[in-house]
């Protein structure tokens, strides 16, 4: 089949991308009062976010991955995952936080500039979830900062959505 | 009969359930580790331990063997100088059990990386030793010889959404010399935290062990405990099961293709196996109530029925797959561009692959028949019918080419097995008794083994061989004198996941 080919048997599908529903407000407010006016001013209405696998089972990084593909299309969201943590705005974290990978997270954190947020995808992220209480991991995202928790095992991409559009919300709040 | 499978069987058979287990004195364990130097020998599938004991299982013409030999003073005899894929199970058993291979091939820490509180989590003897203080160790890789090398460490924080591993790259220019694969960052206690619990407690860590392979990661560890325990499923979970089965093989088969385009560079591709990926979560989603069908699998049956709607949702999505799957292959047959990025990168010897007891498309890539659906077989394979195709060429192409033939295979499966879904309950109880049981599912990966010991109706012992144990390795032979920018889309065809062997 030719480019254009191709093209037209893509417009024939349905549209590949879902209709959005709107943040929720609550989870905006709260977010917002915790980002000063200089930070707003620099992140603008964007956000490039770099994720750390922090020991999970893979199964939100899956969740994350179809988030990222076309069905989602983050991009017209204004949000990107990057591979750089110099780019990066948002530390998006998923798993218990294993011991093996305390080092590791604490770096790609000390990596990113100011001002940044960190987002602890996945119950196991946010407290451990079954995995609370092992001798191998620190029960979820204790050792950074966490601005937003997105529950679920894992979270559905619209959770995963839902939640990181809340965080654009608050970073084009205006100042108080 | 090899040599080594003679030595086996000619040992005591001990009660594991469906498969016994031969206890073998040390003189004879030292016979079977010399013996796997054999062409013939029996490819290792695992090595796991308890308190005082270790469990070696191997695959003898499709059918399980194990053998087992009592931990006498702290160690065993190694197995690693005669059996290269036993070498990181040693490692990994000294880490957890603190049991020492003798005479192995690699003493260097494997999932311990010093940031434990104790050494030997696991093990009999973990109460005697100190408590661990100060920072972890740096981690050793392996010196390499040599003009003009340089070296480069990826991960295990790697950039894109993907599990932590460390790749240690040795390169001479743009060709690798060696890579070397450290793992054990996803290490999250998962066998202690099953033990002393109820095996229907105990499932909802089999089911995270990965999350990509959560049915076929529950269902082995449903077998094992059926085994163990003498309970058999009512029919219909077990038809159910399979449906959870296929579809996660599917979609699993997608994510990994997505993963492949997407490194071969074709955008195309790449959204259209992703969008269809979409629809096989959904319908999962929609008929089990779970994306992933994550704990739906029990031990006994099932934990949920399909919804009233979920045959349909499946039928929808596999109906969109159909008609478009035959033109996205003749997309990647014609396109020379993507023909030249995908062929011949990443070849394996085929006896390679055999004697690292390799499974799932990596092995079948390489003109290697085998699929534990079939041998050593479950439930409901065998009235089905199955259909397991190869490949050769071992290379990216060939990896993804066998990943793509298996889906109108458990397509035909999923549809035959909705048409006529049994009637009747999804569980049998299971009753508070005492039992060793071995299980196994093919995963779209590979073959999934679990084992389990019961006493007294709760778990007293557990071992998980994710697939990826023995590919891993491969990966590391795949790339050797390969270019380092062919990493990536090597590492795509083989669709690694670091949990499931992470523990
Ligand atoms: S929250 Fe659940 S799905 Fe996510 S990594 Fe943890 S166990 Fe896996």
């Amino acid at each position: 089949m030719t480019i254009w080919g191709r093209l037209l048997h893509t417009l024939r599908h349905a549209p590949a991308t879902r209709p959005e529903a709107p943040p929720s407000a609550e989870t905006a407010t709260a977010l917002a009062a915790r980002l000063d006016a200089a930070a707003q001013r620099r992140l603008g209405r964007s956000l490039a976010i770099r994720h750390v696998g922090a020991g999970g089972c893979d199964g939100c990084e899956l969740e994350l991955r179809a988030l990222n593909g076309i069905v989602y299309d983050l991009e017209r969201f204004g949000l990107r995952f990057v591979t750089s943590p110099r780019h990066a705005d948002v530390l998006l974290a998923t798993g218990p936080l294993t011991r093996n990978m305390a080092e590791a997270l604490a770096r790609t954190h000390a990596a990113m500039g100011e001002p940044k947020w960190v987002v602890a995808v996945g119950d196991c992220a946010i407290d451990g979830g079954v995995f609370k209480g092992s001798y191998a991991c620190l029960g979820g995202i204790t050792t950074l900062p966490v601005d937003l928790v997105i529950r679920g095992c894992p979270p559905t991409p619209w959770q995963v959505l839902d939640g990181l559009r809340a965080l654009i919300e608050a970073n084009a709040a205006p100042a108080r | 009969m090899s040599a080594a499978a003679a030595i086996i069987r000619a040992g005591a058979a001990a009660d594991q359930h469906p498969w016994p287990r031969h206890v073998l004195s040390r003189e004879r364990w030292q016979a079977l580790a010399a013996a796997l130097n054999a062409a013939d020998a029996p490819p290792l599938q695992g090595l796991w331990a308890e308190a005082e004991r270790v469990h070696a299982l191997f695959l003898d013409a499709g059918s399980p063997l194990s053998a087992s030999i009592e931990v006498a003073g702290g160690t065993y005899p190694a197995l690693s100088p005669h059996c290269p894929a036993a070498s990181w199970f040693e490692r990994m058993i000294h880490d957890l059990f603190g049991h020492v291979a003798e005479g192995g091939r690699d003493p260097r820490p494997w999932l311990d990386h010093g940031a434990w509180s104790t050494a030997a989590p696991l093990g009999p003897r973990q109460a005697a030793l100190p408590p661990r203080v100060g920072a972890p160790e740096p981690p050793e890789f392996l010196q390499v010889e040599g003009e003009d090398l340089n070296q480069i460490g990826l991960g295990p924080v790697a950039g894109a959404i993907t599990e932590p591993a460390h790749l240690r790259l040795t390169a001479q220019g743009e060709t690798l010399v060696r890579l070397e694969v450290r793992l054990g960052y996803a290490h999250k206690g998962t066998l202690g935290l099953m033990r002393g619990t109820p095996p229907r407690v105990a499932a909802r860590f089999a089911a995270r062990l990965s999350g990509g392979s959560t049915v076929a990661h529950g269902l082995a560890y449903a077998h094992a405990i059926e085994a163990a325990l003498g309970v058999t499923p009512p029919p219909r979970a077990v038809a159910l099961r399979a449906v959870m089965a296929e579809l996660e093989r599917i979609r699993a088969h997608l994510d990994a293709a997505t993963a492949i385009a997407a490194e071969a560079g074709s955008a195309f591709l790449e959204a259209r196996f992703g969008w269809h990926r979409e629809a096989m979560l959904e319908a999962g989603g929609r008929a089990f109530g779970h994306r992933l069908m994550m704990d739906g699998v029990a031990p006994g049956g099932l934990a949920t029925d399909i919804a009233a709607d979920g045959a349909d949702a499946i039928r929808g999505a596999l109906g969109a797959l159909e008609r478009e799957l035959p033109e996205l292959a003749r997309i990647l047959e014609r396109s020379a561009s993507l023909g030249s990025r995908i062929g011949d990168i990443g070849r394996l010897a085929p006896e390679l692959v055999a004697r690292f007891g390799a499974s799932g498309p990596v092995r079948r890539a390489c003109g290697l028949g085998g699929d534990a659906r079939l041998a050593p077989g479950y439930p409901p394979y065998a009235t089905l019918g199955l259909d397991v195709p190869t490949r050769s060429g071992s290379d990216v192409a060939a990896r993804l080419r066998v990943r793509l033939d298996d889906v109108p295979e458990s397509t035909r499966l999923l549809r035959a097995l909705l048409a006529a879904l049994p009637d009747g309950t999804i569980a049998t109880a299971l009753p508070a008794a005492s039992g060793e049981g071995l299980g196994v599912a093919e995963a779209s990966r590979g073959t999934v083994w679990h084992w389990v010991r019961i006493e007294g109706g709760l778990v007293a012992g557990a071992f998980a061989r994710d697939p990826d144990w023995s590919h891993w390795p491969l990966l590391e032979a795949a790339m050797r004198n390969g270019l380092v920018a062919d990493l990536p889309l090597c590492a795509a065809s083989f669709g690694l996941t670091s949990s499931g062997v992470d523990l």
